[in-house]
């Protein structure tokens, strides 16, 4: 309590408020102690562990292929690129050569996928901020790229697409065809987003200058991802250390400076026009080819250690694998981008409002089981 | 014999047959004891029909705008829809939580039913269709809906809930603050009409709406007018008291069954009244489109029974206020507060002002 408080007389009391683990607004099991003065949050302790599944205590008793369907589960909005981390692990533990129509391909399905991601966060933000139409229409597009990966691999959310050496099988004849369509729909539709929210009287005041974090504390944190890019810390990985086709396709690394809601949100909104940047560059120029390297039915790492990162849609996943030489992993360390990001919270939260948080909370675009795993 | 009597574009006559067959049969005080109750009860029915068929009417209009189509498998086009929900409501378990206060805990669902309830009593629904026409009536309605606030208080407090009670102390906050702002656009008709009393406010608009009328300061009259009552009834985007993304349900989150929804039929009820009021005051309530002395179309204009234009009207403003709830992001608490007392209510005091003067110099028609 401090002495101002008790000068006037008005003496407060700080009291506490479990916020989660069910909640609507924690998206997950995820459970937030608020240390409330009034409606002013002083301290923000998040308890994790409600949906933990010891997926890295599983991997090590899986095959290299079984993993990789395991971290469908982790994040599950960017499974694709979950899927292609591990992938990535171990072809480059088995030095494999990898087709060039499995890099572009996987990097086309990456790109819907972050697109698929970002719409549905962009919903949920709205809904998180009290506007619930929104939700609705970016379910409405989203539902467009699930029915495009349905129709190619069966499933519309997990999709486990990938297996170490490239696809599970070929694209569907109509992918390029549906994908552009998509693309023309999308593009006509992303202004619509803008008038919605981004224009907003109200939305602005609710977002900028709101969960305000530095460019030193993001890097010490290890934010990454597009919550990382709003305070300005390049950390794009698809750009620092380029995979699959990611070296080959011109695009903007978006930046702000602010680090506050609105640049979190911005960064996003930029990052959707970007990733339809990157399918257009591809979708016509898919090689011709095998869409699977050849490779043993058990797979075997050579002993060792291997690191590989890729930019999933929030942010730097790392995947550490330590080979003994057997047909599963002696242990599996991901590095999953929501943890990190969700370390940021109580400092972005300190002596703002409870309503504020909810939209904070909401930028960081928090996945609870990529965060528990 | 009573029957002869009614007429859609005039009820006083039927009504007061109804009350001197009554006054005739039994003896005038239990007459008038009859007729008390038979208005309760008309009062009663018509709220039960507003709530059943306002909360399928929004579900539909916010379905329409979320490109959705909304309730369709009750009933043809989802119209039982409601009903089903009134059923279940009544079979469930009323749950109390332990260590709350029990009795404030009830006594919370019927305050706020209280509040709408007698506010409808000073509504004008058509000509001669009004329980009370009182010469305060406009003051009445505005003391009065502030009852209503003691109710969610009530509920916040006794639900031994953290969320409830930042959801009773904001909404609190809230409808204080905006009373003020309600009160001051309603006056600034009031001074061109020079009465409260609701049926002389109608009367005053037989050649023309208010918000015709009574120049610009009528318009930012209605515009603050709408925004402070939304905010009033805790409608979005100013529904801070249960701000579902924030604080689950505000006030409210420890009541099932039938008590939720009394909570769910008083904001309903407030909704209607909000718009019942704004339609008498700025758009003449059950009065015709009427202009100056066209004769010729006001005649026309009189061929449409006034209680259609008394709901017609309702209808349009309600249409606004949900596509306004459907629309936009919600507030937070102290930007909320910040609206009111930084900007509305000096806006409407200056606009109050403004319009002395016009009603002074006649600058209004």
């Amino acid at each position: 309590m401090s002495t101002e408080q008790t000068v006037l007389g008005n003496e407060t009391q700080e009291y506490f408020i479990n916020m989660g683990p069910q909640h609507p607004s924690t998206h997950g099991v995820l459970r937030l102690l608020l240390t409330l003065d009034g409606e002013i949050i002083r301290k923000v302790e998040p308890h994790m562990g409600y949906i933990h599944r010891s997926i890295e205590k599983m991997c090590e008793k899986d095959s290299y292929q079984q993993i990789v369907h395991l971290t469908d589960r982790m994040d599950y909005l960017s499974c694709h690129i979950n899927n292609e981390a591990v992938c990535l692990t171990v072809e480059m533990g088995l030095q494999l050569e990898i087709p060039e129509r499995v890099k572009v391909i996987r990097t086309i399905i990456s790109e819907l996928t972050r697109l698929a991601s970002h719409q549905l966060w962009w919903g949920v933000m709205g809904m998180d901020l009290g506007a619930i139409t929104g939700f609705l229409y970016g379910f409405r597009d989203r539902e467009l790229i699930t029915d495009i990966f349905e129709e190619t691999c069966g499933a519309r959310l997990t999709m486990n697409y990938n297996v170490p050496g490239g696809l599970m099988f070929d694209i569907h004849p109509n992918f390029q065809k549906r994908t552009k369509e998509f693309l023309a729909y999308f593009k006509k539709k992303l202004p619509e987003y803008e008038e919605l929210l981004t224009g907003n009287v109200i939305f602005e005041e609710r977002t900028k200058g709101i969960g305000y974090i530095s460019k030193e504390d993001v890097i010490s944190y290890g934010v990454t991802g597009p919550s990382g890019r709003g305070s300005g810390f390049a950390c794009d990985i698809r750009k620092l250390h380029p995979y699959s086709a990611y070296d080959r396709v011109e695009f903007k690394e978006i930046l702000y400076n602010e680090g506050d809601s609105y640049a979190r949100y911005m960064v996003r909104m930029d990052e959707m026009k970007e990733s339809m940047h990157i399918i257009d560059q591809l979708i016509d120029n898919i090689p011709e080819g095998d869409y699977k390297a050849k490779t043993k039915a058990v797979i075997k790492l050579p002993a060792g250690e291997y690191y590989q990162r890729v930019e999933t849609a929030r942010g730097e996943l790392g995947v550490y694998i330590i080979s003994d030489n057997k047909k599963s992993p002696y242990r599996v360390k991901f590095r999953s981008p929501g943890f990190s990001n969700l370390s940021a919270l109580d400092t972005m939260a300190k002596g703002c409002k409870i309503a504020d948080l909810v939209a904070m909370m909401s930028t960081l675009d928090l996945v609870i089981p990529d965060i528990d795993r | 014999m009573i029957l002869l009597n009614f007429s859609i574009y005039d009820f006083s006559d039927f009504i007061n047959s109804i009350d001197t067959w009554l006054v005739e049969t039994f003896s005038p005080t239990i007459g008038h004891l009859i007729g008390l109750v038979l208005v309760g009860t008309c009062f009663l029915l018509f709220t039960a029909l507003l709530g059943l068929s306002l909360v399928y009417i929004e579900r539909k209009v916010c379905a329409f705008f979320q490109q959705r189509l909304g309730p369709m498998r009750v009933g043809p086009f989802g119209t039982a829809q409601t009903i089903a929900d009134i059923i279940k409501l009544i079979f469930k378990e009323s749950l109390i939580t332990k260590q709350s206060d029990k009795f404030l805990f009830n006594l919370a669902a019927f305050v706020i039913m209280m509040a709408p309830f007698i506010v409808l009593s000073a509504i004008p629904f058509a000509k001669g269709l009004q329980a009370l026409d009182m010469d305060i009536g406009l003051f009445f309605i505005i003391s009065v809906s502030s009852i209503g606030v003691t109710g969610i208080l009530l509920a916040g407090w006794s639900s031994n809930n953290k969320y409830s009670l930042i959801g009773a102390m904001r909404s609190g906050a809230q409808i204080v603050s905006y009373e003020l702002s309600v009160a001051i656009s309603l006056m600034t008709i009031v001074i061109l009409t020079g009465s409260l009393q609701l049926s002389e406010i109608i009367a005053s608009q037989s050649n023309g709406w208010w918000i015709f009328k009574g120049n610009i300061p009528a318009i930012i009259a209605f515009v603050i007018y709408i925004i402070a009552s939304t905010a009033e009834t805790n409608r979005g985007p100013f529904d801070m008291a249960e701000a579902e993304s924030e604080i689950t349900a505000g006030f409210h989150t420890e009541y099932s069954g039938i008590k939720f929804a009394y909570f769910f039929l008083a904001e309903y009820v407030n909704f209607f009244i909000i718009s019942a009021v704004g339609a008498t005051v700025f758009f003449g309530g059950w009065m015709p489109l009427h202009i100056g002395d066209a004769t010729f179309f006001n005649n026309a204009m009189d061929f449409i029974p006034p209680i259609i234009w008394f709901f017609g009207k309702v209808a349009v403003i309600m249409y606004f206020l949900m596509w306004f709830k459907w629309t936009f992001p919600r507030l937070r608490i102290d930007q909320l507060l910040t609206l009111e007392w930084k900007y509305l209510l000096p806006i409407s005091i200056v606009n109050l002002l403004l319009m002395s003067i016009v009603a002074l110099k006649g600058w209004h028609w």
